[in-house]
């Protein structure tokens, strides 16, 4: 099981839970000065925390696509209802025994912050001895693709308890983000396994940046150079408005 | 021996343009910049923000831009597009011209539908007219 390796490979793991200590300064404060300690990526391990953490302060700024995009509602729109990254980090309430307690980080795929909140509860107990009611999120902050109008593919590691027990997959998309990639595995989960969202661990989320690492033939055909390919049979638009058409509707192109 | 001829179906390839057929960018076209799977592509151009499209919501038509990279950004996407006149190409097609035709007469006011409808009547008169004098002058 993943979540075992995960643990000992906490510093490696994008989408682990990472551990970090506190600033020992700010003892006396509830919430720590977050600022001082994020500003250390070197305490993380971990180089892709620390831009995140340039995210959270220049949430806008640092995301802007090679194409402005004119209307930022549409996009909010047509995002709407799907999932996206937040980076949760949660820790235990300090007591006069622990007053730094451990800081964990999750990268966790939800269609909103509530949703977010509670899923990093959820996994920080199966892995820790930590939970909500005794414990604090520290930050919360959305997790924007960095080039959302470039085709990659991810490969995703997933665990699922099926109705006769628990498997460990890995698949492959073809997408623009790692959110819609996230979301077609819901979906393909759910269309072959009859998996629900609450049935499905996603493990790690990961580009593939070396197609020669592809392993899956359905996304591997997708490679190949010079591709092409008809659209046969297709039903124009007027088709089905009309019971009788004057002429046959060609149905290709 | 019969010769098989493989079909001239217009294919989804880097550098096809496209119609687009429905959302915010209806009738306008784009260029194939990559193809995403079997039933998306990424398409760019300089008319349209670059975007994810379904092929179901996409005409092909018979215009490739044949050497555009795969993958090209929106600036050498504009400038092969350019190259390659498309714009000019496609408003040369009938297709095109009947598509102006029927947007021309949908803004047309009632009394310029009058006036067409006027038009029509004399044209129809000098066509019958002129048939009629063709009929009699061969019986």
């Amino acid at each position: 099981m993943c979540w075992g390796v995960v643990d000992q490979d906490v510093s490696r793991s994008p989408d682990a839970v990472c551990r970090a200590n506190l600033s020992r300064s700010k003892k006396s404060s509830h919430l720590p000065s977050f600022g001082v300690s994020l500003a250390r990526p070197s305490k993380f391990g971990y180089l892709e925390f620390s831009t995140k953490c340039s995210q959270h302060q220049q949430p806008s700024s640092t995301t802007t696509s090679p194409i402005s995009v004119t209307n930022p509602l549409q996009v909010l729109i047509s995002k709407m209802g799907r999932l996206q990254e937040y980076q949760v980090i949660g820790r235990k309430l300090p007591s006069e025994t622990d007053e730094t307690p451990r800081l964990y980080r999750m990268r966790i795929f939800a269609p909103n912050d509530v949703v977010a909140k509670s899923r990093f509860w959820y996994f920080l107990k199966k892995l820790r001895k930590v939970k909500k009611s005794a414990g604090e999120i520290v930050s919360l902050n959305v997790i924007h693709e960095k080039r959302p109008l470039k085709v990659k593919n991810f490969g995703i590691w997933v665990r699922y308890d099926s109705r006769s027990g628990t498997h460990n997959m890995y698949k492959e998309y073809r997408e623009l983000s790692r959110t819609d990639a996230v979301h077609s595995l819901y979906q393909d989960l759910a269309a072959r396994h009859r998996a629900r969202f609450r049935s499905i661990h996603i493990l790690k989320v990961a580009e593939i940046e070396n197609s020669a690492d592809v392993k899956r033939p359905y996304i591997k055909q997708l490679l190949t150079p010079n591709l092409k390919f008809p659209l046969p049979h297709r039903a124009p638009i007027g088709v089905g408005k009309k019971i009788f058409l004057a002429k046959r509707p060609n149905t290709f192109s | 021996m019969s010769k098989i001829v493989s079909s001239e179906w217009p294919q989804v390839e880097t550098g096809r343009v496209v119609l687009i057929n429905s959302g915010k960018d209806e009738g306008k076209l784009a260029a194939v910049v990559q193809i995403i799977d079997h039933k998306r592509a990424l398409v760019d151009s300089p008319h349209i923000e670059r975007q994810e499209i379904s092929l179901s919501h996409v005409s092909l038509t018979q215009q490739v831009i044949t050497k555009l990279p795969r993958a090209a950004r929106s600036g050498v996407v504009k400038k092969y597009w350019t190259e390659a006149s498309v714009d000019e190409k496609t408003a040369s097609t009938t297709w095109a011209k009947k598509r102006a035709s029927r947007e021309k007469k949908r803004q047309l006011t009632d009394f310029e539908r009058f006036k067409v409808m006027v038009l029509k009547k004399q044209r129809r008169f000098e066509v019958r007219k002129a048939v009629a004098k063709a009929r009699k002058a061969s019986s």
